[in-house]
């Protein structure tokens, strides 16, 4: 008997242990390969050169193009995302009826089962075009449609997050605001977001992270041209793209243009590790408890 | 984060799985040019049609990408879209590949625009040089850079990406040195990419194989490039590459294949084939087949190896 539950606990230990080992193995992968960039890269030009182009004759190696077309296409995608979202999530909380919030909350949520690829056509097909209808200077590919498209396909995570950390605030608190004559929208904006507040800005984050992080779409739609800049009409290039372009390219594998990938990868592992971390302290430093 | 993690390592480990080779029927393995795949691929598919014991693989990783495989001695045919380069045959020397090399098609390279660009119906050598030349990043960005009573407007370039034949190829006819490009453009591998880049954006310039434009004609249009010697705008078509007239933009395209290889029977056999079908089968994928002279040299010249080269017997 006491063998079999050994025998459990160390299975089920090591089921744990396969997301573990694959982080450190990743990690190892980067940090191994990407030496071996650093060390023919300085740091400084890895930082500082204002242009991306290993792939050329005239190699630069300035990783802050990708970064910008990263920034770039997550801005715009946030910006939709965080009043779309939340707009949502106050309306199902505090105005739907409880079997609409119930039938409406899943099908929300079937925003974020759609396949990223095809998004990126979405984005690329039918987007792009009807924006060319508004902004005639718009480009075939772009950061603006990419980073909408992008928008849509987040919101789920900051509605359905946000909504659950509404619903979370005691009734005590809702029957008060309202106890004092405050109407559902001064009680939604005033008691209930404030006090949701940590929850929020974690499913915002989460948002972001995933924003950063998305490949398929920005791949697709946005453009392979790394360009240093701020306008959402042009192509540009954000590091996933880059990492896709280069991994199912023709670069030989082991060198310097190969190895550039891992360095993109760790540049965007950092990102996304930092975003988490920073998630993970607003989640326990803002906590409201209440009771 | 984590799923996704857990998904590259399945990823990689069925990668690693599938990774062992040798054994089961006799193959032929094709890597190189993108450019040269659908005539490599047509050719194969006919092959095995006929000689179904055989297995043909043909991938595409870009003649450059080839040329390195090829001279590691992990291929045995290597598309190109380009001779071979001395850095890449010493490096066959090196491996004592000795190799072969023959002449299938020719393609020409399409400059094109959007199809509802009404300024830009012809271009010359000099113009598209000033265009794609290292020091026009970041100057030249306008119409009217390149022709004075050209619009004022952003000019979008897209091209193929630096691996590929055609990049090499074009930068070399253009620009004079193979590689020496400006930077700032959308560079792709995949042509369909172009295509649909170019065929979104008014204000598009960009370049690629004839046969990509052939096949998406009712997308975009293309630009008649000023033949330098007779001074007349030539628009590219199979007519005009294969009379010469649509220059310098149109070239040859080979294969190469090493001569360890062609001692196997099924490599000969597949050689044999590929010159006997390749002016149909060139056509057939949008590329100019060789002229009946030019084909009669490369079969004399697999003749006249395989003569002196007699087939090694299977252990």
């Amino acid at each position: 008997m006491r063998r079999k539950e050994k025998f459990i606990e160390a299975l089920l230990a090591l089921c744990a242990g396969i997301s573990v080992f694959t982080t450190v193995g990743i990690l190892y992968v980067l940090v191994s390969e990407s030496y071996g960039f650093f060390a023919t890269v300085p740091l400084s030009e890895f930082l500082t050169d204002d242009q991306w182009t290993p792939l050329f004759a005239d190699q630069h190696f300035g990783i802050m193009p990708l970064v910008a077309g990263t920034l770039l296409t997550t801005v715009i995608a946030i910006a939709l995302a965080l009043p779309v979202g939340l707009t949502i999530a106050i309306y199902l909380n505090e105005y739907a009826h409880p079997k609409l919030r119930k039938s409406v909350k899943p099908a929300l949520e079937v925003l974020a089962a759609i396949p990223t690829v095809v998004y990126g056509y979405f984005a690329l097909t039918v987007v792009t075009p009807f924006l060319q209808q508004i902004f005639p200077e718009l480009a075939g590919f772009s950061a603006l449609s990419a980073g909408l498209v992008m928008g849509v396909m987040i919101i789920p995570i900051i509605s359905s997050l946000s909504e659950d950390a509404l619903f979370a605030v005691p009734k005590s608190l809702r029957e008060a605001s309202y106890g004092m004559g405050a109407t559902p929208f001064q009680t939604s904006f005033k008691v209930l977001v404030p006090a949701a507040s940590s929850g929020i800005i974690v499913s915002v984050i989460l948002a972001i992270s995933r924003a950063v992080g998305e490949t398929m779409i920005v791949a697709i739609a946005a453009g392979q041209q790394p360009n240093l800049t701020a306008n959402p009409f042009v192509p540009i290039e954000t590091i996933t793209t880059y990492i896709v372009q280069v991994s199912t390219g023709d670069v030989e594998r082991g060198s310097l243009e190969y190895k550039t990938i891992f360095a993109a990868g760790i540049t965007l592992f950092i990102f996304t590790f930092i975003l988490n971390n920073i998630s993970f302290w607003i989640k326990k430093k803002f906590l409201q408890k209440y009771e | 984060m984590k799923i996704r993690s857990l998904i590259l390592l399945m990823l990689s480990i069925s990668f690693f799985a599938c990774s062992d080779k040798k054994g089961g029927p006799p193959s032929i393995s094709i890597d190189g040019s993108s450019t040269v795949f659908p005539v490599s691929e047509a050719v194969a598919e006919e092959f095995m049609a006929v000689n179904p014991n055989v297995r043909v693989t043909v991938g595409e990783s870009g003649t450059g990408g080839g040329f390195s495989k090829f001279s590691n001695g992990k291929i045995d045919i290597n598309d190109a879209s380009r001779p071979i380069k001395s850095k890449e045959d010493s490096a066959c020397k090196a491996n004592n590949i000795a190799y072969e090399s023959f002449m299938v098609a020719y393609d020409g390279m399409a400059i094109v625009v959007h199809p509802s660009n009404t300024w830009c119906n012809d271009i010359t050598v000099e113009e598209l040089k000033r265009l794609w030349e290292p020091s026009a990043r970041d100057s030249i960005m306008t119409w009217n850079q390149i022709r004075s009573d050209w619009p004022v407007e952003q000019i979008r370039l897209f091209g193929p990406g630096t691996q590929s034949g055609t990049f090499d190829y074009f930068t070399e006819a253009i620009v004079g040195t193979a590689k020496e490009c400006r930077t700032d453009y959308t560079a792709s591998e995949d042509d369909n990419v172009l295509v649909q880049g170019v065929a979104a954006d008014k204000n598009a310039f960009g370049y690629f194989g004839l046969a990509y434009y052939n096949n998406n004609k009712d997308k975009i249009k293309a630009v008649a490039v000023i033949n330098p010697k007779s001074a007349t705008p030539v628009l590219p078509s199979i007519e005009t590459v294969k009379n010469k007239s649509y220059s310098p933009l149109s070239r040859p395209l080979f294969i190469y294949v090493t001569d360890l290889a062609l001692e196997r029977q099924e490599v000969r056999d597949f050689i044999q084939f590929y010159i006997d079908n390749c002016a149909k089968l060139s056509e057939s994928v949008g590329y100019v087949s060789l002229s009946v002279e030019e084909l009669s040299i490369e079969e004399a010249k697999l003749a006249k190896f395989l003569e002196a080269h007699p087939v090694k017997t299977a252990q």
